[in-house]
């Protein structure tokens, strides 16, 4: 990874620090989004070093999950839940958000027909089958409107906080039988996503991090890309609109694809049935399975490496997915 | 054909018409025909020449596909009733196809805007693709058959009912013409659809009892007024929420799901009776639509089909059809047929879905290179259109609205003259608001 690019993913390495830099303790906490009542509930990752990737005998083990490498991972708060409609939607629906839109930003166009397909809304259900660029654009305008500044997890914070600890196939061992109680898979889901939180959650108090809608990160998608990461916070960054790299799997897999070092790959062909030209930016047809969890990293940037970044991950690559 | 259209237009079945000759309504109808008048003249032999007419989003995913068909296509006019429109669609084609940008040879002149380029537009091309609104698919359609062209049309293809039955009549010339025809109904043209199709008339399912159709989903996108606009201007950006333009969302989406019913059945409705209102859009910008329909259509041997459509933000969505029958039903969007216990009898597997909007392109303009005489989809495109049409008139008036009467009436909500100085049908009011139907008030066929 480049100086720049270190730079960029905003979170130098700070050993045991217990206080975020405003001098708030580095503890669970809920965001309120100005102007609503609606809240999003974030958890303490401490800074830590675990295995990136499976060992060449797990179960279900893809060729793309090695060969295992030792990181070392900044502190960050995270998402405790997937995010769900009731919070995307206020940036969505300006008739939800009653603050103006930040200088620059458009919300995104509502879609030719309604990609819950059937399987939830309102009240607590994960915010589904939007772009990657549209996760992003997301937690740009949760910054501008809060002054924190959050993003989408690197595929490796992803797979450090889902571990919790663990250096298993799933976070409470090797034991796929025991998943149900965990994850909402093709096996329990009934092929459909289900409300936020209703399963036991992680050793670090994350829930559904495996299962439900699978979890759009920051990484660009690499086959070989756990080869090249970097000792302190990979990251590898986006060069190309597809293919992104999606984490835990979700409600039509196995449990072979909910582990958590299985990695999944964006594809253009997730909106395949968008009939119209220019597709849509914000959306993807034919992916209902996908949606994301926010995290803030405890060292934040300043207001000058913000914006850079946002011009780095989501104006250079308008409607990636 | 000819034995499909009087079969279906004095009320009888069609189905068994379908049945005896074993082959999808709406797709594949007729024996291959080498046309010896094949339509295009390019200069070099094998071209074929497009002509957009409709410059939309739809519109230019709609070039596109055509653009990305084996044959060796060119776009060769476009025609909007807005410049703006009619650029971005042309920078958003060129985008789409830059790895084979000969095929979009659009010059200057060939761009025309306002209410009358589309004839021209036609004249340049051997296929027109009509993808304006769709209360201007009658007058279009009419226009690219007078002048021999083949033709792909978005559904639906009228917005009142004297427009299906020009749309109708243009049919028969386009017959007489050997001009291959494709409705944008893409279900007909999509892997699963056909796979259920098949298996529904080997019998699997038995015979329909009743039908359940659905297009419920959140709010679509709103076009904020600006003072140069004409008011005839601003309905035509807002075309989604005036009636003369869209039909109402019951007739611009849920006739896909409307049109599914009526192709399983292997009929058309013979009433229609339901309610309807705006509950939850209720502002000036939503124009005179409605925001939900519920419509009971009664088939002739009494079966019903249910039908539900509503544009309301935060409530549970579905777009899906489900048939019933003696032996078991179909989940149309799952792509599974279930026995009456719920024991699985076929499953589509995901892995063979295919685009069914580029099926479309692909299919016409092999036929269309090969001088056959393959689609004829217009009339199964009215029927849908009417079905929906007479579910619109039925929650608009409150009345039990007969498909035949309706057709017969030629009632038309068209305004006298397309201009951008001409008033258009429905006027607002002092403070902007525009009237809209009030059942048991509004009435039709008086």
């Amino acid at each position: 990874m480049t100086k720049r690019t270190a730079a960029l993913l905003l979170a130098g390495f700070i050993p045991g620090a217990a206080l975020a830099q405003n001098g708030e303790p580095f503890e669970a906490y809920a965001q309120k989004i100005p102007g609503t009542e609606v809240t999003i509930q974030m958890v303490p990752v401490k800074a830590g070093e675990f295995l990136l990737g499976s060992p060449a005998k797990e179960k279900g083990r893809n060729a793309d999950e090695g060969p295992q490498q030792k990181v070392k991972i900044d502190a960050f708060w995270m998402g405790a839940y997937e995010l769900t409609f009731d919070q995307f939607d206020i940036y969505t629906d300006a008739e939800k958000d009653k603050t103006p839109l930040p200088d620059g930003m458009t919300r995104p166009s509502p879609p030719y027909i309604d990609l819950t397909l059937g399987m939830g809304k309102s009240g607590g259900y994960p915010a589904n089958s939007m772009s990657q660029y549209s996760a992003l654009m997301y937690c740009r305008w949760l910054y501008n409107k809060t002054g924190v500044f959050y993003r989408l997890p690197t595929e490796a914070e992803w797979e450090y906080a889902c571990r919790a600890g663990s250096a298993t196939a799933y976070p409470f061992g090797d034991d796929s039988g025991q998943l149900d109680e965990y994850a909402w898979t093709v096996a329990n889901s009934g092929e459909v996503y289900h409300k936020v939180g209703e399963l036991k959650p992680n050793a670090w108090g994350l829930y559904d991090m495996l299962g439900n809608v699978a979890e759009w990160t920051l990484d660009q998608y690499d086959e070989k890309g756990l080869q090249k990461a970097a000792a302190v916070n990979p990251w590898n960054k986006p060069t190309e609109s597809t293919p992104r790299t999606i984490k835990g799997g979700h409600y039509l897999d196995e449990a072979s694809a909910a582990r958590c070092a299985s990695r999944l790959k964006s594809e253009e062909s997730w909106n395949f049935r968008d009939p119209q030209i220019p597709r849509s930016k914000w959306w993807n047809a034919d992916a209902p399975f996908i949606g994301f969890r926010i995290v803030r990293p405890l060292k934040q940037p300043t207001k000058e490496e913000a914006e850079q970044f946002f011009a780095a991950v989501a104006d250079k690559f308008v409607g990636a997915r | 054909m000819e034995n499909e259209k009087a079969q279906t237009f004095h009320g009888q079945s069609r189905r068994d018409f379908v049945k005896k000759t074993g082959v999808l309504a709406g797709g594949l109808i007729a024996a291959p025909y080498l046309s010896s008048q094949a339509n295009y003249f390019s200069g070099a032999p094998d071209v074929i020449k497009v002509a957009l007419i409709g410059c939309g989003g739809r519109g230019t995913g709609a070039a596109v596909q055509a653009l990305s068909t084996k044959q060796n296509v060119r776009l060769v006019a476009m025609a909007d009733a807005f410049r703006d429109r009619l650029d971005g669609s042309y920078n958003n084609i060129k985008e789409a196809i830059k790895a084979t940008p000969e095929r979009l040879q659009v010059p200057d002149e060939n761009k025309y805007t306002g209410f009358d380029g589309y004839k021209e537009a036609i004249a340049k091309a051997d296929v027109v693709i009509l993808t304006t609104p769709p209360g201007f698919r009658p007058i279009h359609f009419e226009e690219a058959v007078r002048q021999g062209k083949h033709v792909f049309m978005e559904k639906p293809v009228a917005t009142d009912p004297a427009g299906i039955a020009k749309v109708l009549a243009t049919a028969e010339i386009a017959k007489q013409k050997k001009l291959n025809v494709i409705v944008g109904l893409q279900r007909h043209y999509q892997t699963s659809y056909r796979e259920l199709y098949k298996r529904v008339q080997d019998g699997m399912i038995g015979d329909i009892l009743s039908m359940q159709v659905w297009w419920n989903q959140g709010a679509l996108w709103v076009k904020p007024r600006k003072p140069e606009y004409t008011e005839m201007e601003y309905q035509m950006r807002n075309w989604y929420y005036f009636n003369w333009l869209c039909g109402d969302h019951i007739v611009e989406q849920h006739i896909h799901n409307i049109d599914v019913g009526n192709w399983f059945m292997g009929e058309t409705p013979v009433t229609a009776v339901g309610m309807g209102g705006r509950a939850i859009r209720t502002g000036k910008e939503y124009g005179e639509i409605y925001d939900h329909h519920y419509v009971e259509y009664r088939y002739k041997n009494g079966v019903v089909m249910n039908s539900q459509c509503r544009h309301w933000k935060d409530s549970v969505s579905r777009v899906d059809e489900e048939l019933v029958g003696t032996k078991g039903r179909v989940i149309c969007d799952r792509g599974v047929i279930l026995d009456h216990k719920g024991k699985p009898l076929y499953q589509f597997d995901r892995k063979n879905h295919n685009q069914p909007y580029q099926q479309e392109h692909d299919e016409l303009f092999a036929a269309i290179a090969k001088g056959e005489y393959k689609f004829a989809d217009t009339q199964q495109g009215a029927e849908a259109t009417l079905s929906a049409i007479i579910g619109r008139l039925a929650t608009y008036s409150g009345q039990s609205i007969a498909w035949d009467k309706a057709l017969a009436s030629g009632l038309s909500i068209q305004p006298e003259r397309y201009a951008f100085d001409a008033p258009p049908p429905v006027m607002p009011d002092a403070e902007g608001n525009y009237a809209y139907a009030k059942p048991g008030v509004t009435k039709y066929f008086s």
